[in-house]
């Protein structure tokens, strides 16, 4: 028998008010491990996704849809740029590398990205298996997409019009599997890479059908030779004049910061977005509702350290009878002071283990249920150092909370409590 | 001498004050403590065991004066050779029989009796392992002594023991607050007006209201 054993006897001879001051403060801190974890997780990723990317260029519109579009797919994109214009801007010599992105289909949910080798280099991807594409409609799976579909290298599919599920299917041509990358935690594993050339010959098979926001023209086209090699660099070669999506650029030199977005802004039908401004842009707008939950939890937290006051104030009441006894049989004021604040503390502390797995679980759900999502890409059970700090909060509320009972127990008077009976 | 009170006063606060008369015991000697209720019996019985500080007087057990220390010292040497007997049992609900002793052991910091020998002597042996809400009021109160024998006090002080059990219980009580205390050699002083134990306990002293 000690004190520890002592104070976890008289937690457990009342569980249910145990019970629940320890769920309060669980629930409280869970949501601030939460918010910490996303936090975290999602700025990491943000940035991560976006290394590499000093300019995303489209279809005039909204700049922060461009870049959840362009960078993270995630919005739906603002619409379509001509290619010309776009390969001009490619011989501006503050433009270091330029990035063409034909976006618009999807496979279950899964976006379809026309693009070339560059893109993959640009997160550094590596094949799991197979080859890159080198003719039209050859696509490679990011690892994501090959879990969920289950597609090997020489499996085929029929892409869907649109960005989102249950969309018409393109029946015309199927897409064949050439290859499978390696997960690296980025956007990659959610997409499927393939050729612009295989976006354009997708669209042109159905014309008619198609909305305008497509990457097609409805133009009369030439005979697609499905057995030419398709462009692994710089823009693809086309007789006609074709759309783009998106172009993702890498500056030269930092003056290009300056000039070039202004260039495209005022000079040309396009539109230039920064992914790092709009990311600090969007985090601020964010901003609001993380503090508003934070400030939730807070409050939650003061409930249960008010909760854990007034059941240890009211558990001494009762137990005034038991201090007195303790003390009667050898335990000095100092045990009794120490055995309140150990309830207090091992309450909570038990409140911040719990907390803490509960956050990685209400983590664990969320991303279970948003499975394509960016929010899908997160990790729920990797521990930070500030949780740490979740756990000295906690037992700073025990400390806080017990004070006042403590200090009460110090000053209980053995001989009137024994003979008040 | 084991035990020795003298000269003891006290006055609860706006009352007057009480004036106790002096006791002494011999090892495995016992007294009784006798009195109208309200004449200031309970009052000597914390004077004793230095629950209570006495304005004049001191206490003297096994050469040590209880009425001169403080704190800390007094509550581990109450812990360590005073045993207390209360007019309810007053066991720790939280734990079972067992744990209950080994509370004394633990805050008396001292081994005393083997704590399932004890329990066996009193008839509780198989009660080791059980709740104290389950217990009997006979039960409990035998328990409560086992609790103020288990460090082998040099003093055994019992409030009115008897005062809520039966006839055949308060004897067994009695008997067993002799004997142990007999067997390990320690001053016994009951406190009590129940006429049951006074055919047990020939010595007494008499607490009387000014």
């Amino acid at each position: 028998m000690n004190l520890f054993k002592l104070s976890w006897k008289y937690l457990t001879f009342r569980p249910l008010s145990t019970g629940l001051n320890v769920f309060l403060l669980a629930l409280g801190l869970a949501i601030i491990t939460v918010l910490l974890l996303i936090q975290d997780q999602f700025e990491k990723k943000m940035n991560q996704d976006a290394a590499g990317i000093d300019l995303v260029v489209g279809a005039k519109g909204s700049p922060l849809q461009l870049i959840l579009a362009g960078v993270y797919h995630i919005d739906f994109p603002t619409g379509n740029i001509p290619m010309d214009e776009a390969q001009k801007l490619s011989r501006n010599r503050l433009v270091k590398n330029i990035i063409p992105m034909a976006l618009g289909d999807n496979y279950q949910g899964f976006r379809i990205v026309g693009t070339n080798y560059d893109y993959p280099a640009l997160y550094g991807a590596k094949l799991q298996d197979g080859k890159l594409w080198e003719k039209p409609f050859e696509v490679v799976l990011g690892a994501e997409v090959a879990v969920k579909s289950g597609y090997q290298v020489g499996d085929e599919f029929l892409g869907s019009h649109g960005i989102s599920v249950g969309s018409h299917e393109h029946d015309a041509n199927k897409f064949i599997v050439v290859g499978l990358l390696e997960r690296k935690g980025n956007v990659l594993d959610r997409l499927i890479l393939t050729s612009v050339e295989s976006i354009w010959y997708t669209h042109d098979e159905g014309g008619e059908v198609e909305s305008s926001d497509s990457t097609a023209n409805y133009e009369e086209h030439q005979a697609i030779n499905l057995q030419e090699s398709v462009a692994i660099s710089g823009f693809p070669k086309s007789a006609e004049s074709r759309d783009l999506t998106t172009l993702l650029i890498q500056y030269r030199n930092p003056m290009a910061a300056i000039q070039l977005p202004r260039l495209i802004n005022s000079g040309t039908s396009m539109q230039a977005a920064s992914p790092s401004f709009e990311m600090s842009r969007l985090f601020e707008l964010l901003g609001v509702g993380i503090t508003l939950l934070q400030g939730l939890a807070v409050v939650i937290i003061g409930i249960s350290g008010l909760g854990i006051f007034i059941a240890l104030y009211n558990s001494l009441k009762e137990r005034k009878y038991d201090l007195a006894i303790l003390r009667a049989i050898g335990a000095s004021r100092g045990q009794l002071l120490l055995l309140i604040f150990l309830e207090g503390i091992m309450l909570t502390f038990l409140g911040a283990i719990l907390g803490i797995l509960l956050g990685h679980t209400f983590l664990w759900v969320i991303i279970s249920q948003n499975e394509q999502g960016v929010v899908g890409s997160l990790q729920s059970w990797i521990f930070l150092k500030q949780e740490l700090w979740i756990v000295v909060y906690a037992l700073v509320v025990g400390v806080l909370a017990s004070i006042i009972p403590a200090y009460a127990a110090y000053q209980t008077s053995i001989a009137k409590q024994l003979t008040k009976a | 001498m084991l035990f020795e009170s003298r000269n003891l006063k006290y006055s609860h606060p706006g009352q007057q004050s009480l004036t106790f008369p002096d006791i002494t015991l011999h090892p495995g000697e016992s007294m009784l403590v006798l009195g109208k209720s309200g004449s200031g019996k309970t009052t000597l019985l914390n004077l004793l065991a230095g629950l209570l500080k006495p304005e004049t007087g001191e206490v003297r057990l096994a050469e040590q004066n209880l009425a001169a220390m403080k704190g800390q010292k007094l509550d581990l040497f109450r812990g360590k050779e005073i045993g207390i007997v209360f007019q309810k049992p007053h066991l720790l609900a939280a734990l079972n029989v067992k744990e209950n002793l080994q509370m004394a052991h633990f805050f008396g910091k001292k081994k005393g009796q083997n704590i399932e020998q004890l329990l066996e002597e009193l008839g509780l042996g198989k009660k080791a392992k059980s709740s104290v809400l389950t217990l009997s009021e006979g039960e409990a109160q035998r328990v409560s002594i086992a609790r103020a024998l288990a460090n082998s006090p040099k003093l055994i002080l019992a409030d009115e023991p008897t005062s809520s059990l039966d006839d055949e219980n308060t004897e067994k009580v009695i008997k067993l607050l002799k004997t142990q205390a007999a067997k390990i050699g320690a001053a016994l002083i009951i406190v009590t007006h129940d006429h049951r134990v006074k055919a047990h306990v020939p010595n007494f002293v008499e607490v009387k209201a000014l």
